[in-house]
């Protein structure tokens, strides 16, 4: 029975990679009170600039050194990846359901309704999207709502778009055809048929953009408008450790270190989600 | 008892103005077998798309009705025309590697039409389709039946594919050259299968193809189609014994025969196409005087 099976493939270690830095990072941002060896708010001059654990002069407790006001690194960071997951998977969610919804709109129907939807998007897209985030969250008011509110609004047009062509791509094969001669209506022909066709490509996009959202929370609190400068974020931290590189270089490299795998983690995972999804592929 | 499809006079444009069919009638009676032969372009498949309410948009119908077991489809609402065209007629396509929805186990695609345009139980689509398979020769249904349709080869797509045209009862299917996309011996096995479901199940066939080969083999009447226009209309015997149209005796001369299989291909005779398009540019021309 099975033999005939196209012949499963394993999980590949990109995506075990990905995904156990991905887990890692977010149990850590769960349950970061629990984890967090201290409290990242807590200053001490007498502590300030402290080196990693691996550096002469560092201290038992704070395994990546502390910042200019003696505040712990590591319990920074892992509280900051509570706001990066929490804009990530907000905003990424909420971009991916309104832009998939009208690119699905647009590439099934085509005509007016693709007409309008495709303009949109094009002036949407002549926008600089930082710029246009900062400007979002200037008239919104800083905040964590407004962050991914402007994310959202945003990136959107980035789904319309794929999935606009991924979406046309499938109306035309046959068995749409042959399923609008058996009389399904257009829109049960939309969301039966054609959805799960473009669900590969939405999954995959939706990981990405995860860690899109992820950079544009760290260059909003980079430069200081995303959420109350009380809570430590990536780019908050990454703001503070530029001004103090010559003296405490780890400030800076750490919170680098911890975007960029996040980042990567998330496209890779992506992709690796899309070839599981698909059937074809599987 | 009336045709079980009745096209009168059809005629289609595109937005140019062109026609690309040229008042085309055409009847199938019940439980027929009709061929509409042609090149490529000569508007056969268009036919079948229009039969079957799926031209594409830039194609538009200006003349003609079209009546589907007496009824007229012209006259009727858009989704009673849908509903009746789903219940009375099935597509067997011409390319069953995009016929069958990739994302979808090939058990559910093929029962979701029984029971939700028909309103069939679950249990009672899912025995019909059982013996549907069976007919078509599938030894193997409930493996079939759980797998997508990357899994199975190509003659088997178009095994189901034929099972599930089948499946509903049509009385009409247009079988939208069935064989073309498949190698060559497996479309002798498909030809027979469709030609063995139709005669048991007493089903209309409107089979497009550009096969005279396959014209001969199973059909009772063929049309030739040129640029869109019928040209001729004859029992399958008798055109073979003796075609009438000058462009069918070309086509027929350029039919390659395996009894000499080093002989060069011959194209269709050229003084034939040309007096073909005056003829039709003529006809055209009149057509246009009456249409504006």
């Amino acid at each position: 029975m099975d033999e005939a099976r196209a012949p499963r493939r394993g999980v590949s270690p990109r995506l075990w990679l990905a995904g156990g830095w991905l887990l890692l990072a977010l149990l850590a941002a769960i349950f970061a009170p629990l984890v967090a060896p201290q409290d990242p708010l807590a200053q001490d001059l007498m502590l300030e600039r402290l080196p990693p654990f691996w550096m002469s002069g560092a201290e038992p407790g704070y395994w990546l050194g502390t910042d200019s006001l003696g505040r712990d690194l590591l319990s920074r960071l892992i509280f900051g990846g509570r706001i990066a997951f929490v804009v990530a998977f907000a905003a990424a969610i909420a971009a991916c359901v309104v832009g998939s919804t009208l690119g699905l709109i647009s590439g099934y129907f085509g005509g007016w309704a693709d007409r309008i939807i495709s303009r949109i998007v094009d002036v949407w897209m002549a926008f600089p999207p930082v710029l246009f985030a900062i400007l979002l969250v200037a008239v919104l008011g800083t905040g964590l709502s407004s962050v991914i509110i402007a994310i959202a609004v945003i990136d959107w047009t980035r789904f319309c778009r794929v999935i606009r062509a991924e979406t046309m791509g499938q109306s035309r094969m046959d068995y749409v055809e042959n399923a609008r001669i058996a009389g399904y209506g257009r829109i049960g022909i939309m969301l039966r048929e054609v959805l799960p066709n473009v669900v590969p490509s939405i999954v995959a996009l939706l990981s990405l953009e995860m860690g899109i959202a992820v950079i544009v929370e760290a260059i909003l609190s980079f430069v200081n408008l995303s959420i109350s400068t009380d809570d430590p974020t990536w780019g908050g931290i990454i703001a503070e450790g530029r001004l103090s590189i010559h003296q405490a270089w780890w400030v800076l490299v750490f919170p680098l270190i911890t975007l960029i795998l996040t980042v990567l983690s998330f496209s890779q995972f992506g992709e690796a989600l899309k070839t599981r999804f698909d059937p074809v592929l599987r | 008892m009336s045709a079980c499809l009745d096209i009168r006079d059809l005629s289609a444009v595109l937005p140019n103005g062109q026609r690309v069919l040229r008042s085309v009638s055409l009847c199938v009676q019940p439980g027929e077998v009709r061929a509409l032969v042609g090149e490529s372009g000569a508007g056969k498949t268009m036919i079948g798309k229009a039969v079957l309410g799926v031209l594409p948009s830039s194609v538009r119908i200006v003349e003609g009705d079209m009546m589907l077991e007496g009824e007229d489809l012209g006259r009727l609402q858009p989704k009673a025309r849908r509903t009746l065209i789903g219940a009375r007629t099935a597509l067997i396509p011409q390319d069953p590697l995009t016929a069958l929805n990739p994302s979808r186990r090939i058990g559910s695609q093929m029962t979701d039409r029984l029971v939700r345009i028909l309103g069939w139980s679950g249990e009672r689509a899912d025995t019909r389709i059982r013996q549907l398979l069976d007919e078509v020769q599938i030894r193997d249904p409930d493996r079939v039946l759980k797998s997508y349709p990357h899994e199975l080869s190509g003659g088997m797509r178009q095994r189901v594919l034929i099972a599930a045209a089948f499946a509903a009862e049509p009385r009409l299917i247009v079988a939208d050259e069935p064989t073309t996309a498949l190698d060559v011996t497996v479309q002798k096995q498909i030809l027979r299968l469709i030609v063995q479901l139709q005669r048991e199940h007493g089903t209309a066939i409107l089979f497009v193809t550009h096969d005279l080969g396959v014209v001969a083999k199973i059909s009772q009447k063929v049309s030739v189609l040129y640029a869109g226009k019928v040209v001729e209309e004859a029992e399958t015997a008798a055109l073979f014994a003796s075609p009438q149209h000058p462009y069918t005796r070309a086509l027929m001369a350029a039919t390659p025969r395996y009894t000499d299989p080093f002989a060069s291909l011959k194209p269709v005779d050229e003084a034939v196409l040309a007096g073909l398009a005056t003829e039709i540019a003529a006809a055209d021309q009149a057509w246009r005087r009456p249409h504006g």
